[in-house]
């Protein structure tokens, strides 16, 4: 068993057509309180044109692990560890150089909020402008007739006039609108959207992703979707990861994770969840406690010591023993699979009405 | 889902009470602002809050939705009178409150508390929690049985707080154990009405419900009147008995839950549920209708003339722009059901033959999909 | 943006005049007779008299103000002569007019906070951008640390020594002597150098440390990430990105500095013995020459006025967001 629990990592789905593969990455910071273990151990693929949800509350390490992707941790205080291969590449070791020329180009990204992360300074052409000169080569003429080529496509109405305008005279939608021009500029096979847009209001977040999603099929993007809305992963994503505590717990497709989950933490989440199909006098399950500090996370399964399901292992394994994830379709908990099922239709199920 | 359309309804009824606890007509806000050359004077305002009319009864939750920039806000704090209200009417417990000076406010003060967003912001952080609860009875000259620091460790154990932490600081709780303690010194007082802030939209999702149940335990146990202002329509659905829905600073629809969430007539708040992302758990949640508006909300400084949904509306005609629709009850609806429209939607969510796309980029984009 | 300079300039004239007529009502209405202490010793109430009517002190104070506010839009008359607009009055103790001798010391004053301000500038931001570009490594400790020791410094301190060793042990240099600019530049940078440096040295420090925290603070924001996440070079990202916002704090200290050196650097001035505006205040002000007092302060307080006016345009410039609203 402990033999399992070492080789965790090295085990994941290899798609045929998965490009991006991260393996065993492990994120430490150190901070003033200590050392910060903010992955420990993730792996995941992203196939092309595929989207990859990866769903988890603050503090489970998601953001981190997708910063690290790109290289944009701080290196002075970080460390990382494992493989993070792109097209065969390994990313964690690649020169810094070589990483600028992945960087928008192979590799874009998006941010949560486009009011902090567009340059108050220049115009939105000019953000969109500036990764297409750099990685095409192409002139600032060029540049500026493909970033209202952009504009258009994603929906700003005037883009001749407004490609000059600069973000703070857009508003929260166009903005995240722009961002999305500014990522997809240079046609990238990988796009990392991080809460894009957990901060919009509701009626601009189902544009936004509605138009991430034709985006996607024009394109042929991979992406991976960050986000703490199981709601917006269930729209948006094919694939899905659950991070705890800087770890995955469980892994599936999208339909496999929200309609047959088999983690407690993931009962756990879609329980305390009110839905708008759910039934009102059917009170929401919170899950006890709080999320724990990755400074000093629990031993074992990190989730235990707000499961409610330990007393159904033997022993003292949920404290003392890592659960594995295997291969493919699985979740990171001690339960056999017959427990699994039978907790989840006898117990979790009746809760999601 | 069927079962649906009779339970809330039932519900409704037995919480609801028939006396009206707080009464609200034609209340209005709007912010000046300052501009013009070359002495500055007042050139306009922000009509962040026009004439919203609002009734919440003895120990109802009423939940007040709405986006960014629709007023929800503000509404509240004009309640709690933290806000001068520029015109309309505040009536509590029978009371006329809409200018009252302190003196006069200081009874009723005790009896409207609220609940803020922000568990970090809100929270004095060199107070003892101790200090945070005890306060407003010490300001109000409360003195309950057994002392206020009893009270204090009552009230600690009842939103499940160790009464141990007495003497801790704020910063030492997580975000949603401070929020409790927001609750907490909300129920010091034992008030009458709360007014909820966005009380759980800062929080974790596992953390959210366990501040939701306790508001429900809260309202419950003590009887105590709700109105819970949220962006979230899912948890306003969970948590209120009646909802109303605001836009660019005006009620465009009002009534019971269900008539809301599942018979909605205006089409902003078609437009609204439609958005929600909602996990497909099963088969029948993909059978919602599919609306997407375009672009953001309209700024509040020159809201549209007429019905002020009709620039992203696509029912929107003439009359529009001229009449601004009255909130009634259009026939059909329920008692107390509420729409401000001329051309009222069909009292269902479910997905129509073709889907409302205003988006011109989505639409262009679907219909090069849909042709390969 | 005209319309907002427009309203700035009018505010900036009101503002004049109210500091105008607060001071001079604050010194006027002190019970103390001027005259007398112009008069001197051997002062006969015939002298005094005179004295008294020649300063226009004979007159209700209202008429006193009148015709000192008139004198600095349009000129007056002393019984000395005409004193040309803005005339600031006459000085009690020599009679010379407080315009005149302002300006008299003005290229000094001016010379030596140009001169300053290009050394502070230059090696303060830079130093600065260096420590924060490297944080973390030697060069940033060196830099840091040498910024704390000289801040800790102080003109009066570090001039004599200067002066010590460059004029009176190795007689590299002479000692400090303001030599007009358009006479000959060489001279006059030669005379100015001494000062320049410990002045530039203070000030550096304060710079440096403001440059580096700024701009760690700017390397932070949100959109210096998305810049990098583009895949612009960490140069680029740096300077176009992070530097132009890490401007703005700078620039609004180094108006209030620069409105300070201008209305007289009084310590660099008695250090080093030269007789610029800040010499100029503190003598007027020991020999009770109130006129004189008066004007420099206006003078003190235009300044003021004017580099407020001056960062707000180039706040303008460097943020869109000030530009357009």
């Amino acid at each position: 068993m402990t033999t399992l629990t070492k080789t965790e990592g090295e085990k994941a789905p290899t798609g045929p057509d998965s490009f991006l593969s991260v393996r065993d990455l492990r994120v430490r910071f150190s901070t003033e309180d200590g050392i910060v273990k903010a992955v420990d151990g993730l792996s995941f693929d992203v196939e092309r044109g595929k989207t990859l949800g990866i769903v988890g509350e603050s503090g489970s390490g998601k953001s981190v692990t997708n910063l690290t992707v790109l290289g944009l941790h701080n290196p002075k205080s970080t460390t990382v560890e494992g493989e993070i291969l792109l097209e065969g590449r390994d990313l964690v070791t690649a020169p810094e150089k070589e990483l600028e020329k992945l960087r928008g180009n192979k590799v874009a990204m998006i941010f949560q909020d486009p009011l902090t992360a567009l340059s108050p300074y220049y115009t939105v052409g000019r953000q969109i402008a500036e990764p297409y000169m750099k990685h095409t080569g192409a002139s600032k003429k060029e540049a500026r007739a493909r970033a209202i080529e952009m504009l258009t496509k994603v929906g700003i109405p005037q883009p001749q006039s407004r490609v000059d305008d600069y973000p703070h005279q857009f508003s929260g939608g166009m903005r995240q609108r722009a961002m999305i021009a500014m990522a997809l500029v240079c046609d990238p096979d990988l796009l990392i959207a991080d809460e894009p847009t957990t901060a919009l209001d509701v009626t601009v977040q189902a544009q936004i992703l509605d138009l991430l999603k034709e985006l996607q099929q024009e394109f042929g993007t991979g992406i991976i979707f960050i986000t703490h809305d199981l709601g917006v992963i269930s729209d948006m994503a094919d694939d899905l990861l659950v991070m705890y505590s800087g770890r995955a717990v469980e892994r599936g497709t999208v339909r496999e994770v929200l309609r047959q989950p088999k983690h407690p933490y993931t009962w756990g989440l879609l329980s305390s969840m009110p839905r708008l199909g759910a039934d009102v006098s059917q009170a929401l399950n919170p899950i006890p406690g709080s999320p724990p500090s990755l400074l000093n996370p629990p031993s074992g399964c990190p989730f235990h010591p707000r499961c409610a399901f330990t007393g159904e292992v033997p022993g003292d394994r949920c404290s003392t023993e890592r659960p594995p994830l295997g291969e493919g379709r699985d979740a990171a908990c001690h339960l056999t699979a017959e427990q699994k099922q039978s907790i989840f239709i006898d117990t979790i199920q009746p809760r999601l009405r | 889902m069927s079962d649906n359309l009779t339970l809330p309804a039932q519900q409704g009824s037995t919480g609801a009470s028939t006396e009206t606890l707080l009464k609200v007509e034609g209340l209005t806000k709007h912010f000046p602002i300052y501009g013009g050359f070359p002495i500055k004077r007042k050139v306009g305002a922000v009509q962040a809050v026009d004439n919203v009319d609002l009734t919440v009864g003895v120990g109802e939750s009423v939940g007040l939705v709405g986006e960014s920039g629709c007023g929800k806000s503000t509404t509240g704090r004009l309640i709690t009178r933290l806000l001068e209200p520029t015109g309309g009417r505040i009536e509590y417990a029978g009371q006329d409150i809409t200018h009252a000076k302190r003196r006069q406010l200081a009874p009723v003060r005790s009896e409207i508390q609220m609940i803020f967003q922000d568990p970090y912001s809100s929270l004095n952080p060199r107070q003892t929690v101790g200090t945070i609860i005890k306060s407003p009875m010490e300001v109000n000259g409360i003195d309950p049985a057994g002392g206020r620091e009893k009270k204090v460790r009552e009230l600690l154990e009842l939103v499940g707080l160790n009464p141990e932490h007495y003497n801790r600081f704020p910063h030492e709780f997580s975000g949603g154990q401070r929020q409790r303690i927001g609750v907490a010194r909300a129920l010091a007082l034992s008030p009458k009405l709360i007014v909820a802030d966005e009380p759980v939209s800062a929080l974790d999702v596992s953390i959210q419900a366990q501040v939701v149940n306790l508001l429900q335990k809260v309202q419950d146990e003590l009887g105590i009147a709700f109105l819970f202002i949220a962006h979230d329509l899912a948890v306003v659905r969970h948590f209120s008995q009646r909802v109303a829905v605001m836009y660019l600073g005006k009620v465009v629809e009002v009534g019971d839950r269900d008539s809301i969430y599942n018979r909605p007539r205006h089409p902003y708040t078609h437009a609204l549920l439609s958005a929600v992302p909602e996990v497909a758990m099963d088969d029948e949640t993909e059978n919602r209708e599919r609306i997407r508006l375009y672009g953001d909300v309209p700024s509040p400084i020159m809201p549209p003339s007429g019905c002020r949904f009709r620039t992203r509306c696509w029912k929107a005609q003439d009359k529009c722009a001229t009449d601004e629709p009255p909130l009634v009850q259009i026939s059909g609806n329920r008692d107390g059901h509420l729409t401000a429209c001329h051309f009222p939607e069909e009292p269902t969510t479910e997905a129509r033959s073709e889907d409302v796309v205003l988006d011109p980029a989505l639409k262009a984009l679907e219909e090069s999909a849909g042709k390969d | 943006m005209l319309q907002f300079l427009i309203r700035r300039l009018i505010g900036a004239v009101v503002i004049m005049f109210l500091i105008g007529a607060f001071t001079f009502f604050l010194f006027y209405t002190v019970p103390q007779d001027f005259a007398a202490l112009s008069c001197g010793k051997n002062c006969s109430p015939e002298n005094l008299a005179v004295i008294r009517e020649n300063l226009g002190l004979d007159k209700p104070i209202t008429t006193q103000f009148w015709e000192f506010m008139t004198g600095i839009v349009a000129g007056r008359d002393f019984a000395t002569g005409h004193c040309a607009a803005p005339c600031l009055g006459q000085s009690f103790s020599t009679g010379e007019f407080v315009w005149d001798s302002i300006m008299d010391r003005f290229p000094l004053t001016l010379s030596l906070t140009v001169g300053g301000l290009v050394i502070f500038l230059i090696v303060g931001l830079g130093s600065g951008l260096l420590a924060a570009w490297k944080r973390g490594t030697v060069a940033d400790r060196v830099v840091s640390g040498a910024s704390i020791v000289l801040s800790s410094f102080q003109i009066y301190f570090l001039g004599p020594i200067v002066l010590g060793i460059v004029v009176y042990q190795s007689g590299w240099l002479d000692n400090p002597k303001y030599h007009p600019f358009t006479e000959n530049p060489l001279t006059w940078a030669a005379g100015m150098l001494i000062p320049w440096a410990v002045m530039a040295t203070i000030f550096t420090a304060q710079y440096t440390r403001m440059s580096r925290s700024t701009m760690i603070e700017q390397l932070q924001e949100e959109h210096v990430r998305t810049a990098r996440a583009k895949g612009m070079k960490q140069s680029y990202v740096f300077f176009r990105y992070a530097w132009r916002g890490s401007l703005i704090p700078i620039v609004t200290i180094l108006g209030i500095d620069l409105s300070a050196l201008l209305s007289g650097a009084v310590v660099t001035e008695f250090t080093f013995d030269l007789a610029g505006i800040g010499r100029l205040a503190v003598d007027s002000s020991l020999t009770k020459d109130l006129p004189v007092t008066m004007g420099v302060m206006l003078f003190g307080a235009f300044f003021i006025l004017l580099l407020n006016i001056l960062v707000d345009l180039v706040y303008a410039y460097i943020d869109p967001r000030v530009r357009l609203s």
